[in-house]
């Protein structure tokens, strides 16, 4: 069965400081929304694929990589694909900034809640 | 939709059980699985009640799966729930509270009870067993109401048990029946050792000591010796020994022995269904400890995920003792027997014990007191069944010269097999490791730690760790463990301040492209580390980069596991007025605090703030931030003094509270604690902080490098000042001193090891011109500094992109 994908306008670029990540709750989703220095904006489901779980708004971005901030993995922002030798994968959602104006695309059903 | 998989449910969700799913996930096996566990909780890492009893740990620390992970992997979990039956002839698992659950494939993993003497009482109340978290949980809850215990058995549970127990303030006894403490693991020699080091660290012995009855009525009062002596005790626990679990697989027709009986496969009597864990029974032994089981577990996985692996064989077990202080190590046979070479060492002065026994020239099995640095060594000899050589010798009775013992070493690691698993807590395997270091360019086992899990458990396979490291890295060791504070660069501390300084580097990202970092934004240690040296070096005009400092010092506030945040407002020397306690009051209840604590260090948390109302929180105290998050002055604790103390001969509140004015929101390599004191009587405790202020009667006394955490260090005397003058430029002129040449995250009990506490005397006291250059560093990058809270309330934008969530 095939279902539209929802779109979610989530603000405006400079709503979103340098390497700072943010918390936009998408419908039932709860995203930690990046901006790396030049300017590209990722997001990711605020939910650290560590088996103990925790946030991930809060970690330390470096070029295109988030560093969890309670364990210290890291995340590659464009894939979600966690670095050798750590296992693992963060769901990212595709984002687009049309105009200045920042949206994000979920999947029609996201099986997993937080 | 995807084609059917096949269901495979777990019985048991304890650590082997769990442990042979995470390699199956690992393997890529097909399978809709559901697990099973009579207790209410996740998976956990039992090994470590141990810790939470003792109070290094809490119980969300050994959590091993989260809910989340469960979840994540599309696993069923039902946890409350025991399984009583496997039917095989409809393929379903039974439970206790009426489901039925279809399974193509089976595993038990129901692990062991503890075994509880069949002696008359002892079903009263306060007699526990010590297994799971309720245990845990029960004798951390009797600590607080009674004040005598019992632990009957000296293996290695009571003893971890009794430790804990002591550590809880418990007057504890241990029992047991036998003149030998860990009979099963060590010979006389090292127990009469070990019982020695316990009676110093607190615990009582009865030896040789049967218990026939417990007396009481509801409650237990005490125990009775079949010699008829009595020992009163409001609190037991019994750890003398442990009983496979087999009651499902007796009810369920599968053949039990002592244990589950399983193939070298881990296949019970019953088709599709396997066992693994401490209730299996394979080749005739029950193993009762972890990394067997993960042997197991290994095996099964492959076999079930249509890997092909060899059969499980059996395991040589080595046993350390999780005490702190109390080092104990054995593998293999132990007693001597007249057929047995024995090699030993004993050493009364340094309290350390060493004895390798040989049959036929083979090394078959050893005991170590004291010093375990062999352990890891002796584990694989042992288990290798190693013929002894004049090379092995020297290498393990430490006598040899330098050279030889360390390319032996190597050559151990490298006969070692992939898949062998070198960390038991974790089941992290030799490959594991090795992969570690070659994809990511680890070099130090902290790295490895970090991401494998090797080594975070009990630490026992440390040694191994490091002889891996080792071997992979070859020449390159010695070399690149000296260099780079992190991955990114091979550039020490030193260094690095050195190019900054000279160069004029002026952020983060200036340093790390002039200085050619490897990754051009560096990394989550690297990033907090140059922040902090570039606002040591220019506490003027750095600019602190918010994106570059850890989650609590960004927030300046501390983050809490459930999101929510502890919020600390200053309050100096530890004292406070009822108009502050007022307004504390207040504001705690009208955004619902959830608990007001006192901490350590004399002052008010207020715990569970949520996120968006820390701001607010803030702005309606209306009081300076406590930086209980930050790498900087936390509290000046101090003692009443002679403001109102009878033995006062200084007014430490008051020096206290000056002091904490003085150097409060300094950033420092790490976080920092002071005391003050008004006598010699030390009430505040100055001997576990960075900088400790004793008062005498001509002065001040001063004491330094002091530390109360995980690592506890007593300060050093430092110097003896006569006036509050005096003091204050030598406090100065110790934290700049520390500021200027501290690794980040080096606290002052490293710094002064590392640095010498001579070293520090003669650039602090030696010259009074360095003094006074010193303390007029600090005293300028001082006048730089300013509340956080006051700028964030300012800056709208700031407090915006920090604490508001967006809903869209
Ligand atoms: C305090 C303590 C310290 C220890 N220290 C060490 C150490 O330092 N080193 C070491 O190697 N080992 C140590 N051990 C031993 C180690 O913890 C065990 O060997 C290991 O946990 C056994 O794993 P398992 O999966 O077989 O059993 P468990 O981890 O006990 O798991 C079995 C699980 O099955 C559940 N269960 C049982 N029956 C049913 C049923 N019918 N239906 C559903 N669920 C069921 C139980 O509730 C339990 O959670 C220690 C143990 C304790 C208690
Ligand atoms: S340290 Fe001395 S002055 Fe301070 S409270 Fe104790 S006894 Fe009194
Ligand atoms: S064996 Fe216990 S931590 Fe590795």
């Amino acid at each position: 069965m095939e279902r539209s994908n929802r779109e979610y306008t989530i603000g405006a670029v400079e709503d979103f400081m340098l390497q700072i990540g943010r918390v936009v709750h998408a419908g039932e989703v709860e995203l930690a929304i990046f901006r790396t220095s030049d300017g590209a904006i990722y997001a990711v489901r605020n939910h650290s694929p560590h088996p103990k779980g925790g946030p991930l708004a809060e970690g330390i971005v470096s070029g295109y990589y988030l560093y969890d901030p309670l364990h210290d993995w890291k995340i590659d922002l464009r894939t979600g694909e966690i670095q050798a030798p750590d296992r693992g994968q963060a769901e990212v959602y595709p984002v687009t900034v049309e105009g200045g104006v920042v949206k994000v695309t979920l999947p029609a059903a996201v099986t997993t809640l937080n | 939709m995807a084609a059917e998989r096949e269901k495979l449910v777990l019985i048991g969700n304890g650590m082997a059980g769990v442990g042979t799913i995470e390699q199956i996930l690992k393997l890529g096996g097909a399978y809709d699985i559901s697990v099973f566990g009579s207790e209410p909780h996740p998976n956990y890492n039992r090994i470590m009640l141990s810790y939470v009893l003792e109070g290094s740990k809490s119980i969300e620390d050994i959590i091993l799966n989260d809910l989340g992970w469960y979840e994540d992997n599309h696993i069923t979990l039902h946890t409350g729930t025991t399984v009583t039956r496997i039917d095989d002839q409809n393929k379903l698992i039974l439970t206790d509270n009426g489901l039925a659950v279809p399974y193509d494939k089976a595993i038990i993993a129901t692990g062991s009870n503890s075994f509880i003497l069949p002696v008359p009482g002892s079903t009263k109340d306060g007699v526990v067993g010590f297994r799971d978290i309720a245990d845990c949980d029960a004798m951390l809850a009797a600590a607080k109401q009674y004040r005598t215990a019992a632990v009957i058995g000296g293996g290695l549970l009571g003893l971890e048990a009794a430790k804990g127990l002591v550590n809880l303030g418990m007057d504890v006894t241990v029992v047991h029946l036998l003149e030998d403490l860990m009979e099963r693991q060590l010979d006389r020699t090292a127990s009469s050792m070990l019982q020695a080091e316990l009676t110093r660290q607190g615990v009582r012995f009865a030896m040789g000591k049967q218990t026939v009855e417990l007396t009481g009525e509801e409650r237990v009062t005490g125990l009775r010796f079949s010699d008829g002596s009595v020992l009163p005790a409001e609190f037991v626990v019994m750890a003398v020994g442990i009983k496979p679990n087999v009651q499902l697989a007796k009810d369920s027709g599968i053949t039990v022995n002592r244990g589950i009986v399983v193939d070298d496969y881990m296949q019970t009597s019953m088709a599709d269904v396997y066992s693994v864990g401490e209730c299996t029974e394979h080749r005739g032994t029950c193993y009762g400890l972890v990394a067997p089981l993960f042997e197991q577990g290994m095996v099964l996985a492959k076999h079930l995920s249509g890997v092909q692996t060899p059969g499980y064989e059996g395991s040589v077990v080595a046993t350390k003792l999780k005490i702190s202080g109390v080092d104990v190590f054995s593998a293999g046979e132990f007693t001597e027997t007249p057929e047995h070479t024995v090699i030993s060492a004993k050493d009364e002065w340094k309290r350390t014990y060493k004895k390798i026994l040989l049959k036929n020239n083979v090394i078959v099995g050893a005991v170590l007191f004291g010093d375990v640095t062999e352990s890891a060594n002796l584990q694989k000899l042992v288990k290798n069944s190693t013929e002894m050589t004049n090379e092995i010798y020297d290498e393990v009775m430490g006598t040899s010269c330098c050279g030889g013992g360390g390319a032996k070493k190597g050559m151990s690691v490298e006969a070692m097999a992939d898949e062998e698993i070198v960390c038991g807590c974790n089941g992290v395997t030799k490959k594991a490791i090795v992969d570690a270091v070659t994809e990511n360019g680890f070099t130090t086992v902290d790295e490895i730690k970090a991401c494998t899990g090797a080594t975070r458990s009990c630490g026992g396979c440390k040694p191994v760790v490091e002889q891996i490291l080792q071997f992979v890295l070859g020449d390159s060791f010695q070399q690149s463990a000296k260099q780079g504070i992190c991955s990114c660069t091979s550039l020490s501390r030193d260094e690095i301040v050195a190019e900054i300084t000279a160069k004029g580097l002026r952020t983060t990202k200036e340093v790390m492209h002039v200085l050619d970092w490897k990754q051009a934004e560096g990394c989550s240690k690297c990033r907090p580390a140059v922040n902090y040296y570039l606002g040591m070096i220019y506490p003027d005009t750095h600019e602190d980069e918010k994106e570059s400092r850890f989650v609590n010092e960004r927030m300046s506030a501390n983050i809490q596991k459930d999101g929510t945040y502890t919020v600390i407002p200053r309050m100096y020397g530890g004292v406070t007025t009822p108009e502050d306690l007022k307004r504390i009051a207040d504001v705690s209840l009208k955004y619902d605090v959830k608990v007001v604590k006192v901490t350590g260090g004399q002052r008010l948390d207020l715990i569970g703030v949520k996120k968006e109302d820390v701001p607010k929180v803030w702005e309606e105290l209306d009081m300076p931030s406590g930086y209980g998050y930050a790498k900087s002055l936390r509290t000046v604790k101090t003692c009443v003094g002679s403001q109102f103390c009878r033995f006062g001969t200084q007014d430490s509140m008051g020096m206290g509270a000056m002091l904490e004015r003085k150097y409060e929101r300094l950033d420092m390599p790490a976080k920092f604690k002071m005391a003050v004191n008004g006598c010699p009587r030390n009430c505040a405790e100055s001997c576990t902080k960075d900088i400790g202020i004793v008062g005498n009667d001509g002065g001040w006394e001063v004491f330094i490098g002091g530390n109360g955490g995980i690592k506890p260090r007593i300060a050093d005397a430092f110097c003896k000042v006569k006036s509050d003058e005096e003091l204050v430029e030598v406090c100065s002129a110790v934290i700049q001193y520390y500021r200027e040449t501290g690794n980040y995250l080096e606290r002052t009990s490293e710094w002064v090891e590392r640095m010498g506490l001579e070293h520090i005397q003669t650039v602090v006291m030696g010259n009074d011109d360095n003094r006074k250059e010193l303390a007029a560093r600090i005293d300028f990058a001082l006048a730089q500094v300013s509340d956080p809270w006051r700028k964030m309330l300012d800056d709208k934008n700031t407090r915006t992109a920090l604490f508001e969530e967006t809903q869209v």
